[in-house]
């Protein structure tokens, strides 16, 4: 829904044409699948999440850029070579940066992304131990009483 | 119905606890957040991790017949390099073409990385175009562009006399940053 | 002059929204009484017209009307006309425009039928809805006019963007767009509520359709636009968790926890704040989820500019209505009773456990969508995308399936698990049985994996609030409900399965070669070009077979070039199956005359749509059930008050 999505947000950007650019990536395994199906699903498994460098909103997996298919080339030739999924995606962030893995790592910036999910699942307990242990006293002599805590 | 109910609002009690605030406040951090999104929208380009660091090795075949190809250890020469990453089917390279001959004309090395072309197209560029380049390598499969963490067409390095990335150009070098990239090779050179 | 018309009545409509808004505002005071009358049919004429003025946008754009700058940047007098009428909505200021005028409609609809709240909480509602109404329409005619004209006008017009000119923007915009502007109903009641400060059941049975048919329209508008992506990007994704996708998906999050506790709310009297900040909060996701994808703040500078402009203008509208009416909720929730009380093992209990993880949800989904911002104002570039989202969600998403299997088998007020646990068993073995098959027969990565266990768990799990019940007698509410759930088990199951069973084959072929993808035998007969009315194509004519013996059925897949714009697009052919489809689609020219195909397997993933479908559909029972037993207790109420007139009247004559 993405690129549609970003279809519809470039009409009303009202922005400049893409730039030309060569229609398809003639790299090798652009578009040819590794014969190994193990090796080739290791491979498809770490293209869904490296984001394409032109398209920006699209991983190198589904995108048609010619630059996607470079990189789906170098992960495919590089996971028949016996480098791991992980070796890989460190190359690339040496060069690109974090912005080029759609899995962010845990880094001193990005901490947060793991705190925050630790942190909604003690809240959602705390509060709905609250509710509950409030409640269970409560029932039995209050019944139909109107609360006082909002 | 249940008028009861509806009107039951404990007047005399009211609590007031802070978590009655905290939708506001990180609504406010949201604002916040995207305020300053707003007012310094933040370079979107997405730029090569590699600069201050040596540049990768490669070999990269000539481009053209009769042409120098372009492996990584001339850039380590000890004189300043340019080396631009282009492609005769990239509009903003024909645009960027001007300043580069100029540069050339000023005795600046200029190393040429040809992406995903092909000859004719490549040899058809250069005769309408110039041609400022000391060597091409053909890099029909993006792998060394990659290896460069080079995201688009053109692009432009400064390479130091020992190999150093020293600066990265994203997008076509314009006539008024002529100046700059002169002095970004004069500063290289030191 | 067409434009001009529809530009007079954007005026007016503002300016009437204002009247709107004066007449509520006043009319909550003692003096301004008299005033409140004017509001209902204020509200009604102010809707009309901004239904005027988008009818005269589509017809600007039918008759390709040039001299008006909108047309002329976004359509293109060779475009089939239906692409002519959707491309009205297919850009930034024709959707405001559709965004306004389902406002406005939504306000007119209530001013015309809702009577069951005390008239001061439906003139303060108004008002609200007036206000929220009166920022759009400022910003619509102030910086995005949708009715500017162009001189010179220009021989031709740009053209739309060829991703778009298919069926599904004549649909998926409408639909999303009266969920997300449906929800500023649940937003303005309330604003109403919080005013009055009269929160009870009454509110809840009076908001609850109005949810629900904002719900509705959402769950079909994500739906469709889903299997729009699906089938036109050509790399058979159907989610990607892009920042404009979780913009639908958020106010959708909170618009279902709303719909649930406002279902506490109206039969049990409990969860008064709970609500009332879950109504605030759905409309305002549709705010920020519309401000993100406006101000360009979250797409990339390849292909959009900022424009701080419009997204200044968006951002200050946010914090007014958003900003405003968190601070009455703060300011008055302290004075709002929490109403009864209730037991953890009961149908409340779960109904708030699931409130509570759909928020962490919407939550993990919202932080994870603004985090590169974050990361931006702190200097660094950072993606956030599937690896992330998928397994955050799911930490919240496994217990609350959970949940959504035992809770609707719950009592109110207080239950116990040995009393609905006997007809869980079922669902437990089933759950059980699918673990040891997918270990023992397939190797699934974990989270499709525990998919396909809970789906099938909670497939069952979900009908059985059936049993033991007489169907023929089962209010629709309740179909409605069994249907929704059984709708999540099905879309969970072909989520799933996609993930964990699709094959892919990615070739090169000759004319006449055959190849295989999963159990299909795929012959390329042959390639011939073809001509649209705004486009070539090459299209391949593949011949396709299930299994060794099946019957061979055509696929014409197409790899299109438009000419206004210039671009390529690839027109996927899909292929159903009862069990799967089968997904072909057209690459390039490669060395030697092959031709590229991609082909894709994809196990039982029409299961996706058509259980979000069901979901919808689930909803629209619910709505029935309803709104009929609304009616119906209206008709009884006015029947038993008309009785009650005539024994006073026959009293009176007697007397």
């Amino acid at each position: 829904m993405k690129r549609l999505l970003l279809a519809l947000t470039a009409l009303f950007a009202l922005t400049a044409p893409a730039l030309a650019q060569q229609e398809q990536s003639t790299a090798p395994y652009a578009y040819r699948q590794l014969d190994d199906p193990a090796k080739e699903r290791t491979a498809k498994a770490l293209m869904e999440t490296l984001r394409c460098l032109q398209c920006q909103g699209q991983s190198i997996a589904d995108s048609d850029a010619p630059i996607a298919g470079s990189m789906r080339s170098l992960v495919r030739e590089r996971i028949a070579a016996g480098e791991t999924p992980e070796q890989i995606r460190a190359w690339l962030i040496e060069r690109y940066g974090d912005y080029v893995s759609y899995a962010p790592q845990l880094t001193e910036l990005t901490w947060p992304l793991f705190a925050v999910p630790l942190v909604f699942l003690l809240v959602a307990f705390l509060l709905l131990r609250r509710r509950f242990t409030l409640r269970r006293d409560a029932l039995d002599v209050a019944g139909d009483a109107p609360g006082d805590e909002a | 119905m249940s008028d009861k109910a509806m009107s039951e609002t404990s007047a005399g009690v009211r609590p007031r606890r802070w978590t009655i605030w905290l939708p506001l406040g990180v609504f406010a951090a949201f604002v916040a957040l995207v305020l300053i999104g707003l007012l310094r929208p933040a370079d979107h380009t997405v730029r090569s991790a590699l600069v201050g660091k040596p540049m990768p090795t490669f070999d990269l075949p000539p481009a053209l017949p009769g042409r120098d190809g372009l492996a990584s250890a001339v850039l380590t020469n000890g004189k300043p390099h340019l080396v631009n990453i282009f492609a005769s089917w990239c509009i903003p390279c024909r645009v960027e073409a001007p300043q580069l001959a100029e540069l050339a004309k000023a005795g600046v090395p200029i190393e040429g990385i040809s992406v995903r072309d092909s000859k004719d197209n490549l040899l058809a560029f250069l005769q309408e175009n110039g041609d400022p380049y000391q060597r091409i390598g053909a890099d029909d499969d993006g792998q060394v562009q990659l290896a460069l963490g080079s995201s688009g067409v053109p692009e432009t390095y400064i390479v130091d006399g020992k190999g150093v990335i020293r600066y990265q150009h994203v997008g076509e070098i314009r006539a008024d940053q002529l100046a700059m990239i002169l002095q970004k090779l004069d500063e290289a050179g030191r | 002059m067409i434009a001009e018309l529809g530009l007079a009545a954007l005026w007016l409509a503002a300016a009437l929204a204002g009247l709107q808004l004066l007449g509520g505002a006043l009319a909550q005071t003692e003096r301004g009484a008299a005033l409140g009358g004017v509001v209902r049919p204020v509200a009604v004429v102010q809707g009309l017209l901004a239904l005027f003025a988008f009818f005269c946008l589509i017809y600007v754009f039918a008759v390709t009307d040039l001299s008006v700058k909108l047309v002329a940047l976004n359509s293109h007098a060779m475009k089939p006309l239906v692409f002519k009428i959707a491309g009205a909505w297919g850009n930034h200021e024709g959707s405001m425009l559709l965004w306004v005028t389902v406002m406005g409609l939504g306000g007119a609809f209530v001013a015309l039928i809702e009577r069951r709240l005390p008239e001061r909480t439906m003139l303060a509602t108004l008002a609200g809805q007036a206000f929220v109404s009166l920022g759009f329409y400022a910003f619509l005619l102030l910086s995005s006019n949708p009715f500017e004209r162009l001189s010179p006008v220009p021989a031709e017009g740009q053209g739309l963007n060829p991703l778009l000119q298919d069926l599904g923007l004549a649909f998926h915009p409408p639909t999303l767009y009266l969920g997300y502007v449906g929800l500023s109903i649940a937003f303005s009641f309330a604003i109403g509520a919080l005013v009055t400060r009269e929160v009870g059941p009454a509110f809840a049975r009076a908001m609850r359709p109005w949810v629900l048919g904002a719900w509705i329209f959402l769950t079909v508008g994500i739906t469709a636009g889903s299997y729009w992506a699906y089938y036109e990007l050509g790399w058979g994704g159907w989610w990607f968790w892009d920042p404009v996708e979780n913009a639908s998906l958020m106010p959708w999050l909170a618009a279902t926890a709303l719909l649930h506790s406002v279902g506490v709310l109206a039969s049990r009297d409990a969860l008064r704040t709970w609500t009332v900040m879950l109504g605030v909060v759905a409309f305002s996701m549709s705010m920020v989820g519309t401000f993100l994808v406006r101000s360009g703040i979250l797409t990339s500078v390849h292909a959009f500019a900022v424009d701080p402009e419009r997204g200044s203008f968006i951002l200050a509208l946010l914090a007014i209505n958003i900003g405003g009416a968190l601070t009455l909720f703060a300011l008055r929730a302290g004075t709002v009773s929490e109403g009864t009380r209730f037991a953890p093992v009961s149908r409340e209990g779960a109904l708030v456990i699931n409130n509570v993880l759909l928020c962490a949800i919407l939550g993990i989904v919202l932080f994870g969508t603004l985090y590169p911002l974050l990361a931006e104002a702190l200097g660094a570039q950072v993606s956030v995308g599937p690896p992330y989202f998928n397994p955050m969600s799911a930490l919240f998403a496994v217990p609350m399936l959970l949940v959504l299997a035992v809770g609707p088998l719950l009592r109110w007020r207080r239950d116990t698990f040995a009393r609905v646990g006997k007809g869980l068993v079922i669902p437990a073995m089933l759950v059980v049985a699918m673990g040891i098959a997918l270990v023992a027969f397939a190797k699934v990565p974990l989270l499709p994996f525990l998919g396909l266990v809970l789906g099938v768990g909670l497939a069952w799990a979900s009908v059985l609030p059936l049993r033991g019940r007489n169907l023929r007698r089962l209010p629709l509410a309740v179909w409605g409900m069994v249907l929704a759930h059984f709708g999540i088990a099905v879309a969970l199951i072909g989520m799933s399965s996609e993930s964990a069973f699709s094959s892919e084959k990615l070739v090169a072929v000759h004319v006449g070669e055959i190849t295989q993808v999963g159990p299909w035998g795929v012959k390329l007969d042959r390639i011939e070009p073809i001509a649209g009315p705004n486009w070539t194509a090459l299209q391949a004519r593949l011949l396709v077979r299930y299994g060794g013996d099946g019957k061979v059925v055509r696929l014409a897949p197409q790899s299109r070039t438009f000419w206004a714009p210039p671009q390529n697009t690839a027109e996927s052919a899909l292929l159903t199956r009862w069990n799967g489809q089968l997904y072909a689609v057209l690459g390039g020219e490669a060395e030697g005359g092959r031709w590229q195909l991609r082909l894709w397997w994809k196990p039982f993933v029409p299961l996706i749509w058509i259980g979000g479908l069901l979901i919808a559909l689930g909803g629209l029972l619910a709505l029935m059930g309803r709104v009929t037993t609304d009616l119906r207790r209206s008709v009884i109420s006015d029947r038993i008050a008309d009785r009650r007139d005539d024994e006073q009247r026959l009293r009176e004559e007697r007397a």
